[in-house]
């Protein structure tokens, strides 16, 4: 029997299929696009070529497009998915996990492995995957480069939390011929910023804390959070599919 | 005294529903009765029964006369603010259209410097409630509970008599306890009927004329749950939830919904849908029922007072007597008290009662279902 987890988020689809012994059988991510309806479809076809029976497994979807995914058994919230994914990742019991994501933020604070509160910024997309994405679209580079470059730079801010705004901001200051990594700088320190202010909220201070989401590959960013939150921020290239693992790992509790 | 009895002018225009409500009202006018209408649970409901009115609530609860409202108000103010004066600028709501009088109290700043507004076009009649629930305040409101009896014996031309007064007092009290009989029932485990049934029937008993005939309604209804639930008849085991913050109804109804498509119930309101209108009854033996008046309604806590200890009073007692697995808390959109007031009911929740507690944060439209799905499913699972 094989666990699939499926994660239908704003940005990107993922999937992690785990068989009985909790090994990865297959992992994929892909663009979620104009449709989830049409993202879950690819996602079946993807499963079927690999000789995945979705009869013979057990499929739970999450995300906010968990309810696109006819063939899942069961939907749950991609903040206990992440939890848990996070949880077996990095082996962690307590501590705090934070999910950058492509449009909302989640602060999870964890107890014995389980959520025992969670906060979520929803309403608007500073402190997101998106407020990256946007600045580095208008600087001319992708979200991995703006964040290496921006450990080469300083002293530069940008003021507005709002992303119109900043990114007025930032075409404002390429306008004043400001250099470049020094822009990038205050992209990643407005949204890590932002990220500890949610956090504080939560009281995640000097505690173990884990990264998840598309974005716990830039190093960069980990090390900025890492010394704004004055502890050793965790990430790990499985993290954008913490929420997948969760899912299929729903999926084997509820056997 | 002439009382209001033609239809507005833009009667044609509704839907069936709505044409309804104001063929109801005015089938009560024709008959000579006026009507009271106030927005606050904090309005002394028996003073205006023992001058022979009908009272009626009108928070309004839908989002489709913001936009007017917005021609007048600022777009950052509570929701529930925009749309009743969207409803009463536009002649939209029978019970508004069909008051004599509307009764507005100091609460919160934004509803009160609404009413400087509202008085444009509209009798309305505020009454200086204290925002604090001391001996001094309570003289206070006392005070503006007379000046309001007077206000009503010269505008109706009628007398109320302490003997009005006290049938009032009974009538209330009766409505209040038959009430609290029904939301009682959800102190079972499971609980026997959903918290949206339980709502519908607090929140439609609002906008009922005939208060005598509540008591008996209920009452039977109340019978029938509780024989039916012996026979086996209930709600499946889920983790319960008690709903508590600013006034629900209408549009925010999501949230009752939220929480019931997800896997929870709702077990207990602790807000002026439920609990906290209905709670209390008056003193019906006290030698001055003006006196008794002033402090059951002062007693109420809503966060428009400074302390709140009413408010956490009740809510410990609920959470108790409810066995609520988890509290869910909705504010509006720039309603500052509850806003504020949240971190308290938080501390309150998760550190003295040791419950898992969440707030929401909503408005009128409907644009956030999905985040408030995603949100309250998290937190039920989280239970
Ligand atoms: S929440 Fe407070 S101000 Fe609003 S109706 Fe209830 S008692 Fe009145
Ligand atoms: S919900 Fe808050 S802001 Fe709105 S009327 Fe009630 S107390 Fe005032």
């Amino acid at each position: 029997m094989n666990y699939i987890g499926i994660d239908i988020g704003s940005t990107c689809a993922k999937l992690a299929v785990l068989d009985e012994e909790g090994r990865t059988v297959l992992q994929s991510v892909q663009p979620t696009g104009w449709s989830s309806v049409d993202v879950a479809k690819s996602i079946k076809e993807k499963l079927l070529s690999a000789g995945i029976c979705i009869e013979k497994s057990r499929c739970v979807a999450t995300g906010y497009g968990r309810i696109s995914v006819p063939y899942a058994e069961k939907t749950v919230t991609e903040i206990t998915c992440h939890a848990r994914g996070a949880v077996w990742i990095h082996e962690m019991r307590d501590g705090a996990v934070i999910d950058i994501g492509g449009q909302d933020t989640k602060i999870i604070r964890l107890e014995d492995g389980r959520v025992k509160d969670f906060l979520m910024n929803d309403k608007c997309s500073a402190g997101t995957g998106r407020f990256l994405e946007v600045m580095a679209a208008t600087m001319g580079l992708g979200p991995d480069e703006i964040c290496e470059l921006a450990r080469q730079g300083g002293d530069t801010t940008i003021s507005s939390m709002c992303t119109v705004f900043a990114e007025s901001e930032v075409i404002s200051l390429i306008g004043r011929g400001e250099k470049k990594e020094n822009i990038a700088f205050a992209v990643v320190e407005s949204i890590v910023d932002k990220v500890v202010s949610q956090s504080s909220r939560l009281h995640v201070e000097d505690e173990e804390v884990c990264l998840t989401g598309g974005l716990c590959e830039c190093a960069y960013l980990k090390e900025t959070l890492s010394k704004k939150l004055r502890c050793q921020v965790k990430a790990d290239s499985n993290g954008r599919f913490a929420g997948a693992i969760g899912a299929a790992l729903m999926g084997m509790k509820g056997r | 005294m002439e009382i209001i009895k033609e239809l507005p002018e833009v009667f044609e225009e509704f839907a069936e529903q709505r044409k309804n409500s104001f063929l109801a009202v005015k089938k009560l006018k024709d008959q000579g009765v006026p009507v009271v209408g106030a927005y606050c649970t904090y309005f002394p409901q028996e003073i205006a029964m023992a001058a022979g009115a009908a009272t009626v609530g009108l928070c309004s609860t839908s989002d489709e006369t913001i936009p007017v409202a917005e021609k007048d108000l600022p777009k950052n103010l509570c929701p529930l603010i925009k749309s009743s004066y969207g409803f009463a600028k536009t002649d939209k709501c029978p019970f508004f259209y069909f008051s004599d009088v509307v009764v507005g109290e100091t609460t919160c700043d934004g509803k009160k410097k609404m009413y400087e507004y509202m008085a444009e076009f509209k009798d309305v009649f505020i009454m200086e409630l204290p925002n604090t629930q001391s001996e001094e305040a309570l003289k206070l409101w006392k005070s503006e509970i007379l000046r309001f009896k007077e206000y009503l014996e010269e505008k109706f031309q009628v007398e109320i008599t302490d003997e009005k007064l006290k049938e009032a007092v009974k009538l209330q009290n009766a409505y209040r306890t038959s009430l609290k009989g029904l939301y009682e029932v959800m102190k079972h485990d499971p609980a026997p009927i959903t918290g949206y049934d339980l709502f519908k029937v607090l929140y439609g008993s609002t906008f009922k004329f005939d208060k005598g005939a509540i008591p008996g309604e209920i009452d039977a209804l109340v019978e029938k749950i509780k024989k039916e639930y012996a026979q086996g008849k209930m709600q499946e085991k889920k983790p319960r939830i008690l709903l508590t913050g600013c006034p629900v109804g209408g549009a925010t109804e999501k949230v009752i919904r939220a929480v019931e498509e997800n896997g929870g119930i709702v077990v207990a309101f602790e807000n002026c849908t439920g609990a906290k209108s209905i709670d209390r009854l008056v003193e019906e033996e006290a030698a001055d029922l003006y006196d008794a008046i002033a402090r059951r309604y002062l007693q109420i806590g809503c966060s428009v007072m400074t302390p709140d200890a009413s408010r956490l009073e009740l809510l410990g007692r609920l959470l108790e007597e409810y066995q609520a697995d988890g509290v869910v808390e909705m504010t509006l959109q720039a309603c500052h008290t509850y806003n504020v007031e949240s971190l308290s009911i938080r501390r309150f929740v998760n550190g003295k009662k040791k419950i898992p507690y969440i707030s929401v944060e909503t408005d009128y439209s409907q644009q956030d279902i999905g985040q408030l799905n995603t949100r309250i499913a998290a937190f039920i699972e989280m239970l």
